[in-house]
């Protein structure tokens, strides 16, 4: 994928390597994100999608290659350096219900960033869940009830509304509609869509639905056996 | 579509006023639809809406703990009540399953084609070497290797055990094969695969094919007639062609305008797809009325809210709505609003 030399890029991937025992599951890959835009990232299952991702999190440390997020350099970086750029670039999962615990209130899983980062205030932190759960469409009643009390697009709702906690630039979403029912789909694109144009995320979209990428997306990387080819 | 042919208008399996409630809640409420020879017919739904539960009534399975009325006829056989023994001399000859998770279906502990095997002998008394040979034959029917007949299930690819099941499902050329969302976490190239597999092995033996599913482009691709369901009843049915070209159910427009392909890229320059608003309701808190009204863009503040449509058919089409004459040419356009 070219570099666009003048815009400083949100995320700039160069020659990532994600090797599983021999295997080579992430094969060189390059692609950049800049801010408010869409990159979808597309394949099979098995052919490296969600490595590249973990990859990008820093979740499953790359073995070779370079992940520029916001002018700095992550891969060389140890986890305490890391952390407070993690809060800046959050993922979306597939399944809504296995992303939430089951035992905490939605709305005590969504403070629950603000704590792990230390700016939980007790004063301010219940309206900015509130304002949370706004944003993404839910009712503040949904704030306490628990992950099988709401129905799956409201979950995924939820765990976009964690994901914003931080205050992200960019959001990795790793198949975030395959796992709901179709009429429930349309509501969690649009609600993204709004979001981007809102806040000038940068979005990584990896999903299997071409036709779905195609209309979501402003480029579309294809992967196939842990290499990609922009389209 | 998988057959060239138009279906023949021989009623195989007729569905009739079906109900399946546990206790006090009804999760299938008054169903009615038929089956016909050689035809896919798809039963399209989201989670809730009762379809796989209407599928293991097809079969003469329902869950422990259901109460099940009105009827569920294959040929002279009445399904509803009939003893176990009348039913399950049905399973595997007449009626067979292909399981949604074909490795939970399969014995983890046992060959593949030992299996298949005791599913010959459990319909036809024959000895052991002949129903390997038959098993194996089926298996390299759906293209596994009879060196590959040894394997256990957990050698397998998913696509690789979801292509046994349907072998063992053929093993005694069913009329009906029920498959109950067979490519659920499979990938779009391994779902294709076995979905076509599914339907010329069906077509060839002459069987009938129901699909549940809730993925529309599956019906597109693979089904000659659909039955729509939402909140345990039918809102409509038809062929596919004809549902799809033009919908009568808002329900049905809803749904078909909130799937991308739909649309070409970003035509409006608008990211917004149409969507339907809300969620489906549960099973034991419906509203009164029709249970799509509260998510309904044709809503009415009145019928819609209190009476229950009943399904009315005209010209090979069923719907059931209060308002389906009024659905605009572009229902799409109705779906536009909600965010």
């Amino acid at each position: 994928m070219s570099h666009v030399s003048d815009v400083n890029p949100l995320l700039d991937v160069r020659d990532l390597v994600v090797r599983h025992g021999t295997r080579t599951v992430v094969d060189h890959v390059s692609f950049d994100i800049s801010p408010g835009e869409t990159l979808g990232l597309i394949g099979p299952s098995g052919c490296g999608k969600s490595s590249t991702a973990m990859a990008v999190l820093q979740l499953r440390r790359p073995d070779s290659g370079e992940v520029w997020f916001d002018g700095q350099e992550l891969t060389a970086m140890d986890e305490r350096r890391l952390r407070p750029l993690r809060q800046t670039m959050q993922p979306v999962f597939q399944d809504p219900y296995g992303s939430l615990s089951p035992r905490h209130r939605i709305r005590d899983a969504i403070a629950e960033p603000l704590h792990v980062q230390g700016s939980w205030d007790r004063t301010t932190g219940p309206a900015r869940v509130a304002e949370l759960l706004e944003r993404v469409g839910l009712d503040p009643t949904h704030g306490d009830r628990r992950p099988h009390e709401l129905s799956g697009g409201q979950c995924q709702r939820a765990g976009i509304a964690r994901a914003l906690a931080c205050e992200p630039k960019l959001l990795i979403l790793d198949e975030p509609v395959s796992a709901l029912d179709p009429s429930l789909r349309a509501g969690i694109l649009n609600l993204l869509a709004e979001l981007q144009e809102r806040l000038g995320l940068g979005y990584l979209f990896i999903c299997h639905d071409r036709a779905l990428v195609r209309h979501f997306c402003d480029r579309v990387a294809e992967m196939r056996d842990g290499r990609l080819s922009s389209s | 579509m998988s057959t060239p042919s138009t279906p023949s208008t021989e009623v195989l399996l007729s569905v009739r006023d079906l109900r399946i409630s546990f206790g006090a809640v009804e999760a299938v409420r008054g169903l009615s639809f038929d089956v016909h020879e050689g035809e896919v017919l798809a039963v399209v739904g989201e989670s809730g809406a009762g379809k796989s539960l209407t599928a293991r009534a097809l079969l003469g399975m329902p869950p422990r703990g259901a109460t099940v009325t009105g009827s569920v006829r294959l040929g002279a056989d009445e399904l509803v009540d009939a003893p176990r023994s009348v039913r399950s001399a049905l399973w595997g000859r007449r009626v067979a399953l292909v399981p949604q998770d074909a490795l939970s279906a399969l014995s983890p502990v046992h060959q593949v084609a030992d299996q298949l095997a005791a599913a010959v002998r459990s319909v036809d008394r024959v000895s052991r070497k002949e129903a390997r040979a038959r098993a194996v034959a089926a298996l390299e029917e759906v293209g596994i290797a009879a060196d590959k007949a040894r394997a256990y299930p957990h050698e397998f690819s998913g696509g690789m055990r979801q292509r046994a099941v349907i072998a063992m499902a053929m093993l005694h050329q069913p009329d009906l094969v029920i498959a109950d969302e067979p490519t659920t976490a499979q990938d779009p190239e391994t779902q294709k695969q076995v979905l076509d597999l599914l339907a010329t092995r069906t077509g060839a033996a002459g069987a009938s094919l129901v699909l549940v599913t809730h993925d529309l482009a599956t019906v597109r691709e693979h089904a000659d007639r659909m039955v729509v369901m939402y909140a345990g009843r039918l809102v409509e049915a038809g062929p596919v062609g004809e549902v799809f070209a033009r919908p009568r159910a808002p329900y049905t427009a809803g749904l078909l305008a909130s799937v991308p392909e739909a649309h070409p890229v970003r035509s409006t320059g608008l990211r917004r797809l149409p969507a339907i608003a809300g969620a489906p309701p549960v099973p034991t808190d419906l509203p009164p009325g029709c249970a799509f009204a509260p998510r309904c863009p044709l809503t009415d503040a009145t019928r819609c809210r209190t009476e229950q449509p009943e399904p009315e058919t005209h010209d090979g089409r069923t719907v059931a709505c209060h308002r389906w004459r009024e659905l605009p040419d572009n229902p799409a356009e109705l779906f536009l609003e909600t965010v």
